[in-house]
């Protein structure tokens, strides 16, 4: 009996009693639930969450890879596997999601301070303190360097001024890790610090967006004098553009991550091919005989396919890095690619839908209809935010590639 | 299913690429086409790939063979793609030999493979008719009872390796109509039996292939290969491994024309600045990266689900050779277009790679016909 084994032994136990069972077996897609993404002002649409949140973040188990002194699992890689397939065996849904686990955590791990770790990582891991990112602004878009947010020193503090936009669930979130200018003589990456600052703090407001899809996650949140503490910087003062990068890398590995998981559990479907797109297709009439007509059906086949071989690169990729490095280059590669077949797949539903991918709101539609329609639209920003497919291409020729400037 | 090379597999990979970069740079392809070479290969050559044990990875032991599988084998047709080297891999050790492999008695496997795996003997697979496409199951070739053998007649095209084979194995219907899935069987065939005519066939990446013709071929029964008219299911085990092989090299013959492209957009100088600094070209590079990375994912993994038996296997195989296929026609038009007007003379090694792509597309069922099979796979 290996190490793993005992481990695996050992979850199994402990799932039986701490895994609600009404978050079994894929309940929460079945019920349509809601990731649960923690914070002071976290929504749980059923108690289970909450206790499952709980009963996981107790053990570490929602960041299962952070070390055990923060609160975390102090898993090593093969223990972290034999969690998922362990999760994935029951169908569970991830306890806890968010900017906190996926970027600013792993950030904080490799940049911040003792002090910085100890007040922020168990917060993180328990969900108490929901974050969002600061670091577009009206006129720094793919141009991010650009940033014109100020943060003027005054004693302990900065006084920070400013706008930034697409802070996704500002209005929902406790804490923002922003990119502010703090020397605005020098280069323009050279100027910038990473600032994690409380949005409580008086002149902070957040104001929302409405996106060509509707109404939208995403804000714009404005800083009018606001107070933080100079200890609150992350990594150097001037020094914010390499922790920003760091980041970056980390918020496109679980963009593609997030992207790869639209078909659902890839192992299942291995054994028992069973097409959504095709049941869409016949939905909708393109049926022939016993078939899909022929020129949808390559059309799937081809969407289904970029989908496979996505997650298999994917699969590649973490097969390569059980070392334990964090992404590389690489994740642009996913950040490209995940993006192009989730907008590639919303298109081929609506077109396949025809009229009845046309609706908005009202009488005539399904609910799946009308969300679609959304879903569509929502999904042409995918290859816009987080580093627009061009800055990816960009990153690719120059980094990976080594092509000139 | 582990998608990373073993210790093992980096070993053989670098061996085989430093074996094709010593012994078979493209320039070699090159001087075999101008020789007019017959074989379109170098016996010798093939030779020394069955003394370094390429040719029986395959195989058993027992038959001379090293008893892995596809990882190891698409190890190895990378490293050969990346030189475009000719030798007989598909047709002989994948092909013909993989029906035996899977189909052949004792006797029959004892007569063939030990001299194709020491590289002494190629044999060719006789499946592609005239108006078959790539569909294994259109077989007109027919085999019809004689005596206590067969009578053979038909017609085969783009036999790979056909003009240099000492034997073939023939896809022949021994029952029932045009296109069915059950009737069908394999021969071999010796390449000299009277009534067999083989007509090489000169195509544009200067290969060994032939057309051949069968008339009143008489065969005796020994020479059915597996089961009478259970041949399909060998067929599209046979072919399916294939598919792979052949992605391989087509990974490693994209791959090197990609690296030399990148190569040439770093140093051509136009406009005072390496044309590599301009954006259209560097996005679209990047566009090329994506999908070699995503074929060599697809080919790791449908051949380690050929080897793992996984039930996904046929699937896998059809993404591999359908995104190669697309991806390597991609690249290599891509490449001529980069190097700009030296990549359209014949002097430029750069247009081996789009020649050897098409063909390689074109061979095994191309993207439409394997993406159709993923529908068919799939329920839809």
């Amino acid at each position: 009996m290996s190490e793993h084994d005992v481990f695996r032994a050992e979850l199994r136990d402990w799932l039986e009693t701490a895994a609600p069972q009404r978050l079994r077996g894929g309940a929460a897609s079945h019920e349509g639930l809601e990731g649960v993404w923690g914070g002071q002002r976290a929504v749980f649409q059923l108690p289970e969450q909450r206790s499952w949140l709980d009963a996981c973040a107790e053990r570490g188990f929602t960041a299962p890879g952070w070390p055990r002194a923060y609160g975390g699992g102090g898993l090593d890689s093969g223990e972290e596997r034999v969690l998922r397939e362990e999760m994935a065996r029951l169908e569970l849904p991830p306890p806890l999601m968010g900017f906190g686990l996926e970027m600013i955590g792993p950030t904080l791990l490799r940049y911040g301070t003792e002090a910085q770790k100890q007040e922020h990582i168990p917060r993180i891991v328990r969900g108490e303190i929901r974050w969002c990112q600061g670091y577009s602004e009206p006129d720094s878009g793919s141009d991010l360097a650009s940033l014109q947010t100020r943060a003027v020193r005054d004693g302990d503090h900065f006084v920070v001024n400013g706008s930034k936009v697409w802070t996704s669930y500002g209005d929902l979130s406790d804490w923002i890790f922003a990119l502010v200018r703090t020397d605005p003589e020098a280069k323009k990456q050279e100027g910038i610090t990473f600032l994690l600052i409380d949005m409580e703090a008086p002149g902070v407001s957040v104001a929302p967006i409405r996106l060509i899809s509707g109404k939208s996650p995403f804000c714009e949140t404005r800083f009018e004098d606001v107070r933080v503490p100079v200890e609150n910087a992350l990594g150097e003062i001037h020094g914010g553009w390499t922790v920003a990068k760091a980041l970056l890398n980390f918020e496109r590995g679980m963009v593609g991550e997030v992207f790869g998981k639209s078909r659902g559990s890839s192992e299942k479907n291995a054994e028992k091919p069973k097409s959504r797109l095709a049941d869409w297709a016949r939905l909708h009439g393109h049926e022939e005989g016993e078939r899909v007509e022929p020129r949808v059906r390559d059309e799937i086949a081809r969407a289904e396919m970029d989908e496979r071989a996505f997650h298999l690169t994917l699969q590649r990729s973490r097969d390569a890095a059980r070392a334990g490095h964090g992404p590389g280059p690489e994740s642009s590669f996913f950040k490209l690619f995940g993006t192009e077949i989730n907008m590639a797949r919303h298109e081929l539903m609506v077109r396949l839908a025809g009229a009845q991918g046309l609706g908005w709101e009202g009488e005539g539609y399904t609910e799946r209809d009308l969300s679609l329609t959304r879903e569509w639209l929502r999904s042409r920003g995918n290859s816009i935010e987080g580093g627009t497919s061009e800055i990816q291409r960009n990153i690719i020729a120059k980094r990976v590639l080594g092509l000139p400037d | 299913m582990r998608l990373v090379l073993s210790e093992d597999q980096e070993l053989l990979a670098k061996t085989a690429t430093d074996f094709v970069a010593e012994k078979s740079p493209v320039q070699r392809v090159r001087a075999l086409r101008d020789a007019g070479d017959p074989d379109g290969f170098s016996r010798a050559l093939l030779k020394e790939m069955g003394e370094l044990g390429w040719l029986g990875i395959p195989f058993s032991e027992a038959l001379g063979g090293a008893e892995l599988g596809m990882a190891e084998v698409c190890v190895v047709l990378e490293a050969l793609g990346r030189g475009l080297v000719p030798e007989p891999y598909l047709s002989s050790v994948l092909l013909a030999g993989g029906a035996l492999r899977h189909a052949g008695s004792e006797v029959q496997q004892q007569a063939w493979l030990p001299r194709v795996c020491a590289g002494e003997a190629v044999l060719a697979l006789a499946q592609q008719e005239p108006s078959s496409r790539f569909d294994l199951h259109r077989v007109e070739s027919s085999a019809k009872r004689e005596g206590d053998g067969f009578r053979l007649d038909g017609e085969k095209i783009a036999v790979l390796d056909g003009a240099a084979a000492e034997a073939l194995v023939v896809v022949a219907r021994s029952e029932g109509s045009a296109d069915a899935r059950t009737g069908i069987s394999l021969f071999l065939v010796p390449a000299d039996a009277p009534g067999l005519r083989v007509v090489p066939q000169s195509r544009v990446d200067s290969r060994n292939a032939a057309r051949i013709r069968f008339e009143n071929v008489s065969l005796s029964a020994d020479a059915l290969l597996g089961a009478e008219g259970e041949g399909l299911s060998v067929l599209e085990r046979v072919v399916d491994e294939a598919a792979v092989g052949l992605s391989a090299e087509m990974l490693g013959s994209m791959s090197e024309a990609f690296e030399r492209t990148l190569a040439y957009l770093k140093d051509r100088t136009q406009f005072g600045v390496p044309i590599g600094s301009f954006q259209a070209l560097k996005h679209r590079a990047a566009d090329l990266f994506v999908e070699i990375e995503l074929c060599r994912s697809a080919v790791m993994a449908a051949a380690r689900a050929l080897d793992e038996g996984g039930e996904d296997a046929p699937r896998l195989v059809s993404l591999a050779k359908a995104r190669c296929s697309e991806a390597a026609i991609q690249v290599a038009n891509e490449a001529v277009q980069m190097h700009g007007g030296i990549g359209m003379t014949d002097e430029h090694e750069i247009g081996f790679f789009l020649k050897r792509a098409r063909v390689a597309e074109l061979t095994l069922g191309d993207a439409n016909w394997h993406r159709e099979r993923w529908a068919l796979l799939g329920g839809y």
